[in-house]
């Protein structure tokens, strides 16, 4: 469909429609699929090499390009925000191969990839959030043999991940953790949510949009259904909790949303700002409306 | 007391061509200690890695009176229930702690992360429950926090039958459970297991090279040889009156003091 592609992408030609070539994309829709049909489970596939290094997001840009047609709206975000050199070159990079328009509002966006954080706007029906994941495993850390957390994950033998939680509060007087921090899916399987932090854990239970989380270098992929229960591994009588500030934004002065902190000059002054540019300029637009 | 809470028939165990055990059979009584001794390399390890299901057998069975589901092949079971099995109604001790503990992990974790499998989920209860296991098994509760790396061998031994003991499991292997401690280290954990077996009632199998442990904890016996059980009977009967050569032998290296 050569005819449909604007003049001054012309050069792209040689690649097929989204980069990746037929065969890859039906293997990877397989997957999703497969992902989609049982919650949390990480399924193999066969990753290919994408033009940017493993750690970049090569995991979610693959899903990415699978899932992506002529009427979507891309957005990208690297860590909530959408002017960071990653998420600009893999906007720029889906407006060049996919030839679909982009996006900053997450409201306007069919597809967003995130890396490492889930947008402060509420989410809808039809909308699908990719995942760029390092570590798919979420037992990779205390278990390292990949056939012993297979098997522990078809048993859901998840013990040993208490005994992590149990090492912080021993340790910290508190669930120390702060990012990437296990969930159970469906009841059934444990997963790692990506290091988004775990204030945005809440968002992943019954999310209205699909989550699909993409890992490049492990090469698995994994799926959070719409309205899928998604709970965070706490203790009875130490609820997971998530993070609190007692400052406002800088700029928007907003309370809710997970704020950076950062470090204005010498003398250590600092400000405390949106980590979602894009929910952080809507409400100054707002407000200076 | 009705049916053997363990029972093995012509158990036989091969690597390549040679017999690691071969024909093993017994009853093991609920309540009961068993010792299997013998020299390096007789078989007993092997055995008792058969008996728990650790290891697959040629030919012969081992059959377990579970808790609520009757009888039960052990090496029938589906990986899960065996799983299951092995992290409630059994322990296993083995020879070197770092084996059987988690070296990355608190002493209290280690002892908690059984009761975290089968579903506890109150840390304040967790943690109550593994200090009480930390003074039976006479450690100082100022340890509770700290990793097993931290621990001399027979503080890591005691920990490692705390951790085992914690799911008040019902049968107890243990491989070796004195080996390579010193002998004053040995005769607490002796005195120790002893007193955890009669107060739990306990069944047991024990491997042992020691004759002496043997004598102490297991009410009877079975002398391996080249990978055959080559004379059974009750502890004292076989260690007073050893009928085979290989046992009389046995009997008479003990170093006299």
């Amino acid at each position: 469909m050569p005819d449909t592609i604007p003049e001054q992408d012309l050069g792209d030609s040689a690649y097929n429609y989204a980069y990746l070539d037929e065969q890859t994309k039906r293997m990877i829709r397989r997957a999703i699929l497969k992902a989609v049909a049982v919650p949390g489970y990480q399924v193999p596939f066969g990753g290919r090499e994408m033009p940017l290094p493993y750690g970049w997001g090569t995991g979610g840009i693959q899903v990415t390009a699978a899932i992506i047609g002529r009427d979507d709206t891309l957005k990208v975000i690297d860590q909530g925000a959408d002017d960071t050199t990653n998420a600009v070159s893999i906007r720029r990079f889906f407006a060049r191969v996919a030839d679909v328009p982009t996006t900053t509002r997450t409201e306007e966006a069919t597809v967003i990839q995130t890396r490492h954080r889930v947008p402060e706007t509420p989410l809808q029906d039809g909308q699908i959030l990719v995942f760029q994941v390092p570590i798919p495993e979420p037992l990779r850390m205390l278990e390292p043999r990949e056939t012993e957390t297979r098997t522990l994950h078809a048993l859901s033998e998840y013990g040993v991940l208490r005994v992590s939680l149990y090492e912080s509060i021993a340790r910290h007087g508190r669930i120390a953790k702060t990012y990437n921090y296990p969930v159970l899916v469906n009841g059934r399987y444990i997963m790692s949510p990506s290091p988004i932090p775990k204030f945005d854990n809440p968002k992943l239970d019954r999310n209205p949009a699909l989550q699909l989380y993409g890992a490049g270098r492990e090469k698995r992929i994994y799926a959070v259904p719409p309205h899928t229960p998604v709970k965070s591994l706490d203790f009875d009588d130490h609820p997971f909790e998530i993070e609190r500030w007692t400052e406002c934004c800088a700029l928007c002065g907003s309370t809710e949303s997970f704020l950076d902190e950062m470090i204005v000059d010498d003398a250590g002054k600092r400000r405390f700002i949106c980590s979602d540019t894009d929910y952080c300029q809507e409400r100054q637009e707002e407000q200076s409306r | 007391m009705t049916a053997p809470i363990l029972s093995a028939k012509g158990v036989t165990k091969r690597f390549g061509g040679r017999f690691a055990c071969r024909g093993v059979s017994f009853d093991l009584w609920p309540g009961e200690v068993l010792g299997i001794v013998g020299e390096s390399g007789s078989g007993k390890t092997t055995l008792l890695n058969c008996l728990a299901g650790r290891l697959v057998p040629e030919e012969g069975h081992v059959a377990y009176e579970t808790a609520s589901a009757g009888t039960v092949d052990v090496h029938r079971l589906s990986e899960a229930r065996r799983r299951l099995l092995a992290r409630t109604e059994w322990g296993f001790v083995h020879q070197d702690a770092r084996e059987g503990l988690r070296m990355g992990a608190s002493a209290g974790a280690n002892i908690g992360e059984r009761l975290m499998a089968i579903g506890a989920r109150h840390y304040g209860e967790i943690r109550r429950t593994a200090s009480d296991w930390l003074t039976r098994v006479e450690i100082d509760l100022d340890r509770l926090d700290d990793r097993p790396t931290a621990y001399s061998g027979g503080m890591r031994q005691r920990l490692q039958i705390a951790r085992n003991l914690v799911s008040n499991p019902r049968l107890v292997f243990m491989d070796e459970p004195t080996g390579g401690l010193d002998v004053s280290v040995q005769a607490r954990l002796l005195d120790l297991l002893r007193g955890l077996v009669d107060s739990f009632h306990l069944s047991a199998v024990l491997v042992t090279h020691d004759l002496g442990v043997a004598r102490l904890l297991t009410h009877r016996l079975m002398v391996m040889q080249g990978g055959d059980v080559v004379e059974a009977g009750l502890t004292d009967q076989v260690l007073d009156d050893p009928q085979h050569a290989y046992t009389q032998m046995l009997v008479a290296s003990i170093l006299p003091v």
